[in-house]
């Protein structure tokens, strides 16, 4: 546990000592910003339209504000990972470094699990961030902050997810822009896959469609904490990690 | 303290370490020697558990590196060939960082920092990042940061290679004293180094144990052999230094001749004896008896790097072997 903590602590250092942290951190506030102001502006609209036509049907933030933003996040989550991820083992490989760790009494799995644990901290201080907005909606409206709250955490684990597989996926070059890059077609395939679904109705079409990150987010937007999805990511998150320490263990038998 | 027995280490097709054994005892200073690409850096690997052999066994301190490598990893401390550093960090920041992951803490690792960056003579840019120093002082955080937890073992991989010569100085001595409580197994291929700084030498070429000895032992079994120098000189006009040098391979105990220099009427041979032979007088009357004149004859130590270019066999004449190793140690 300390040994994880240790790890974890450097690649958060790392992170915050140059430029990418804060890069990350406004980049996600300024695009989350323009994401809430656009549907704040089409909820008000809405709400003009219902009150000319004299029609006065039940409105709720939570339905038409909150729960279309966490989708789009969910989305921009995506473009996002591989920044975080794509240095974690590449750097590490590729000045040498890794070599220390690798010999310091310390095992391969507490490495892995520190920095993907690092990434995890950077991506829920970017979340962090995006708070501020609700505050606004919390302040002028009167929302339901259960369903929000459920969708963070939904936010979180899918992230979990795709962090880990980020992370095995930097354990595989040396070139931080191959595993950036690789990293971003990955998250991205496994967004559109769910697409397959509005195509074809055949078994494998299920299937696949099953495995898209954005399928499973949907409950945790409406505020459902579906155990089937939130297993579904944490199982992503073991897949991920434990191809990580597979990859790290052949990367001593062949390099 | 450290055992390696039928150690193999094989890669796709190549074969880098081939079946060495060795044994170092506590507290010396064993040189690794060997022509680039040998397989030293593989078998320091595989001592620091950082590779696994493919064959053959090895423990540190008693323990397998194989079956208990937490317990061999505790009790060494490695500089690779290129110094481990992160370049975000400062040195004091990094080398406690490093002292964290050996499982320092508390006052017990700042003391420890303090104590290590002195030693190192590195306590003047504790507060610098490890981005912006010199090689010089990068090497040292590196050799700093291989002994931070006080290791009873030490694995340096090349720890002078592209120094300056002050540097290299430095940081031997600084090797030297580390010597006693700690057991230190030093990789290199520049051979002065051995001679100055190690007791023991474990001599590999292209994966195989070439040689396992003290270098005062080593020095000993070359004197057994006598390598002579001889100038040979034409009485009347110019000679002929194929001749001459046919007529001295003919005499009795003699194992080698290399002709060193050819002018006009004059030639200079290395002669080399077999071992445990005394060919002087043999040679002196092969060369009166032949009709010329012999200007010089006397004996010529052989250096460690004879021996080593000898027993590796990577330069076939032996011609200024030194400028060749030299070479070598630069490329780098």
């Amino acid at each position: 546990m300390r040994n994880i903590w240790i790890i974890c602590r450097k690649e958060l250092q790392s992170y915050f000592v140059s430029p990418v942290a804060y890069l990350l951190l406004t980049m996600f506030a300024v695009i989350f910003g323009f994401f809430f102001w656009v549907s704040v502006m089409a909820f008000n609209n809405m709400g003009l339209e219902s009150q000319m036509r004299g029609q006065s049907f039940p409105m709720s933030v939570n339905e038409y504000v909150i729960r279309p933003l966490l989708s789009n996040v969910s989305v921009i989550g995506l473009f996002f990972i591989p920044m975080i991820t794509m240095r974690l083992f590449a750097e590490e490989k590729r000045t040498g470094t890794i070599e220390l760790l690798a010999t310091s009494p310390i095992r391969d799995m507490e490495i892995i699990i520190g920095k993907w644990l690092s990434a995890v901290i950077l991506y829920a201080t970017m979340l962090a961030f995006t708070a501020v907005n609700f505050a606004f909606l919390f302040r002028y409206g009167n929302p339901d902050w259960k369903p929000l709250a459920i969708g963070y955490l939904g936010l979180l684990l899918q992230a979990g997810g795709l962090l880990a597989i980020g992370t095995f996926i930097s354990t595989l070059t040396k070139n931080q822009i191959i595993a950036g890059g690789a990293t971003f077609g990955v998250c991205l395939l496994l967004w559109v896959l769910e697409w397959v679904a509005g195509l074809e109705t055949a078994t494998w079409a299920k299937v696949l469609a099953y495995l898209s990150v954005v399928t499973h987010f949907e409950s945790f937007s409406k505020g459902v904490l579906d155990t089937k999805d939130a297993v579904f990511y944490v199982s992503v998150i073991f897949l991920g990690l434990f191809l990580t320490s597979r990859a790290m263990e052949s990367l001593r038998w062949r390099s | 303290m450290i055992t390696v027995n039928g150690l193999t280490k094989r890669y796709a097709r190549t074969l880098a370490v081939d079946h060495i054994s060795f044994e170092v005892q506590k507290g010396q200073i064993v040189g690794f020697l060997g022509p680039n690409g040998a397989g030293k850096t593989t078998t320091m690997r595989i001592l620091t558990c950082f590779l696994p052999p493919t064959d053959g066994t090895a423990t540190v301190a008693g323990f397998d590196v194989i079956e208990q490598p937490m317990e061999v990893k505790r009790r060494i401390g490695y500089l690779p060939e290129t110094p481990p550093l992160y370049p975000e960090m400062e040195v004091r920041e990094y080398l406690s960082f490093v002292g964290k992951l050996k499982g320092m803490s508390g006052a017990n690792l700042a003391n420890r920092v303090v104590e290590v960056s002195e030693r190192c003579a590195i306590a003047d840019v504790s507060a610098k990042l490890l981005g912006k120093l010199s090689k010089g002082y990068r090497q040292r955080v590196g050799l700093a940061q291989a002994i931070i937890h006080n290791p009873d073992v030490l694995i340096l991989d090349e720890p002078t290679a592209g120094l300056d010569p002050k540097q290299i100085n430095d940081t031997r001595e600084l090797i030297r004293s580390l010597a006693g409580d700690h057991t230190i197994i030093l990789s290199t291929h520049i051979l002065p180094e051995v001679e100055q700084t190690c007791e023991q030498v474990i001599i590999i070429n292209k994966g195989k144990l070439v040689a396992t000895d003290s270098v005062h032992n080593l020095q000993n079994r070359a004197r057994g052999v006598e390598a002579i120098l001889v100038e040979v000189e034409g009485r009347d006009g110019a000679i002929d230094s194929g001749v001459i040098k046919h007529r001295l391979e003919t005499v009795p105990g003699v194992s080698r001749v290399v002709l060193k220099d050819h002018r006009n009427n004059q030639s200079i041979f290395e002669v080399e004896s077999l071992k445990d032979r005394i060919i002087r007088g043999d040679l002196a009357r092969a060369i009166v008896d032949s009709g010329w004149n012999l200007n010089e004859l006397r004996p010529t130590a052989m250096s460690l790097e004879e021996i080593f270019l000898q027993l590796t066999g990577t330069v076939q004449q032996h011609e200024e072997p030194q400028a060749e190793v030299v070479a070598q140690g630069e490329k780098e």
